[in-house]
């Protein structure tokens, strides 16, 4: 069963084609999502096709698979209705599928649960990254601000930490917001007596 | 108060105005309505959100949301309309060579002759028209046109599908000729200097049906009440939409980068019917050019959706069905129109259908509430359209 891959990021592609054939499903097409999409499904006439939900290319991509109801091949959305949980997991992880006429629905069935979970895990290690990047940001100023406070109070590192925190809590602020206004103030005002 | 919550698709253009208007400016809350709105590049993904659940309504070309209940290329789910955000507001815009092939001048041309030089050029070379959706408006407007002046559609020239924020793109790409869309996109290809507006499609029917507030029907069965307040936030939103002192606030809001992310210039110019046509030229006035108000333009005649499925049926090569025919216009709720806005002072049609075109100049027409005055709704080639003959229709176009 050929499988193509449309998506407009290219790692995620990649992610879900692992998984793929992972689940024993090799025979897959990624198709460039810089290059004429039409064309390049049509060269590979695949039975299965996956398209991230928000891809700006979806309703040229629509047409084309109603136009070539007149070919052999005829290929609709897959939304049966007797599949509307699976359907509607497909939306919420932002993955669409279409697939030819008259395949076995228990043969879709594994490719749409590939996709589903590594369209999620994808999104969850995207979360993951900006958390991640995020903290690394916070833990940088934190340190900076620490340093501020020891050298201008002449305190050792737990104290400063301490002193950052206490204020934190008491104004209902986070860590961070804090030490920033500590690293504003400095370089406002940390040449003033 | 707690607010009755609809998140609602929409597709960056123009006439998403009213929408965004109720929730920026107030007039859904003052209807203890809570508006959020999800925005989307494609048709596809507005009606996927909505048809399962990532949206309560949706801004939808019109002829999508009657696809949608006739199970056209996927399983049938009922869908109901019950306001119409606007009439028109597209155009046709030709390449700056195509332009010059066809002898355009520096105004709007004429459909007809606009065609026939149209008709000279597509003898001698294969054209490419991308239009917004297989069923949009502007698929059929264009069509309709071409057919008109004697060029046959996917014979004589192809028509392809393009997404309206990508369609000023395909033209500088020179993968189309023309496009057929929506604002500011025709504007944001001319300002871009890659093409000319050849036609508003305002020209081909005066009082054509664009988008519609679409949402499943059984979502309008048991959110009623806070259904008909909605549509009662919308009318508010049309009518200061319109207001001629309100035009520049509302193109700065539609222009934010959340909503349309687009030049405000382009976005007035719709706005108030002024169309600049080729690069660097004064803008010209083409009144009603959007409608948005007047007439009860949001009144949703079950003729229009008629309309509209007599051209599904004509450019897919199906056979007319009545059943089908009655589902289309069955999308269509007028009743529901009625229900919000009783008591209200708008105008409210008698009928729920009428002969589209026939109007040649103001006329008063039949209402239960308020006075309604209709202007011209003429075709560019005076065929009139009668919703109870859609066979006999078919029959007599070329």
């Amino acid at each position: 069963m050929r499988i193509a891959i449309i998506d407009t990021s290219t790692t995620r592609a990649a992610i879900i084609a692992e998984g793929l054939r992972e689940a024993g499903l090799d025979d897959q097409v990624l198709i460039d999502p810089a290059g004429p999409i039409v064309r390049q499904i049509e060269a590979c006439a695949p039975e299965v096709v996956l398209i991230n939900l928000e891809n700006p290319g979806r309703d040229l991509l629509e047409d084309f698979f109603a136009m070539s109801r007149a070919l052999d091949r005829p290929i609709a959305m897959f939304v049966d209705q007797s599949d509307a949980e699976s359907a509607l997991a497909a939306v919420d992880a932002g993955v669409s599928a279409y697939v030819v006429d008259g395949l076995a629905k228990q043969r879709i069935k594994p490719v749409l649960d590939v996709a589903i979970r590594r369209f999620q895990a994808f999104s969850r290690l995207q979360a993951e990254l900006a958390e991640a990047k995020t903290a690394l940001a916070d833990r940088q100023i934190v340190d900076r601000a620490k340093a501020i406070l020891m050298r201008r109070r002449g305190i050792d590192e737990p104290a400063a930490y301490a002193l950052l925190r206490g204020h934190a809590m008491q104004s209902n602020r986070r860590i961070a917001e804090v030490a920033e206004a500590i690293m504003t103030s400095e370089a406002l005002m940390g040449d003033l007596p | 108060m707690s607010l009755d919550r609809f998140r609602i698709g929409f597709v960056p253009l123009v006439d998403a105005a009213l929408p965004i208007l109720a929730r920026e400016l107030g007039f859904a809350e003052e209807q203890g309505v809570g508006v959020e709105l999800v925005r989307d590049v494609t048709w596809a993904a507005v009606r996927d959100r909505l048809l399962y659940g990532h949206s309560d309504a949706a801004h939808m070309v019109a002829p999508l949301a009657i696809a949608t209940a006739l199970g056209r290329d996927r399983p049938a789910v009922p869908m109901a309309v019950p306001f119409v955000l606007g009439l028109n507001g597209n155009a046709i815009t030709f390449s700056t060579a195509l332009g010059g092939a066809c002898g355009l001048g520096e105004g709007l041309g004429d459909p007809v002759a606009v065609g026939a030089a149209l008709r000279e050029v597509a003898a001698r070379q294969r054209l490419r028209f991308g239009v917004v959706h297989r069923h949009s408006s502007h698929n059929y407007m264009l069509r309709y046109w071409l057919a008109g002046v004697g060029i046959r559609p996917d014979v004589d020239v192809d028509i392809v599908v393009t997404s309206p924020p990508f369609a000023a793109d395909a033209l500088a790409a020179g993968e189309v000729d023309g496009i057929c869309v929506g604002e500011p996109w025709n504007s944001i290809a001319v300002d871009r200097g890659v093409g000319r507006i050849a036609l508003a499609t305002a020209q081909i029917w005066r009082r054509g049906v664009e988008k519609v507030l679409a949402m499943r029907a059984d979502q309008a069965e048991e959110r009623r009440d806070a259904v008909l307040r909605l549509i009662r936030a919308l009318h508010a939103a049309a009518a200061h939409f319109v207001d001629p002192e309100t035009v520049e606030q509302s193109a700065e809001i539609l222009s934010r980068p959340h909503y349309l992310d687009a030049p405000v210039d382009a976005i007035l110019r719709a706005i108030t019917d002024r169309i600049r046509v080729v690069p660097g030229g004064e803008p010209v006035h083409y009144p009603d050019f959007m409608f948005q108000y007047r007439e009860a333009a949001n009144f949703p005649w079950r003729s229009q959706a008629g309309w509209l499925y007599a051209q599904m049926v004509r450019w897919e090569g199906r056979s007319f069905s009545s059943a089908d025919a009655a589902t289309a216009q069955g999308v269509f709720r007028p009743e529901l129109y009625r229900a919000a806005l009783a008591g209200s002072g708008a105008p409210l049609p008698g009928a729920s259908s009428k002969l589209e075109g026939a109007l040649v100049g103001p006329i008063g027409a039949g209402s239960t509430q308020g006075r309604l005055v209709l202007g011209s709704d003429r075709f560019f080639d005076g065929r009139a359209f009668d919703p109870d003959d859609i066979p006999g229709y078919l029959r007599d176009l070329p």
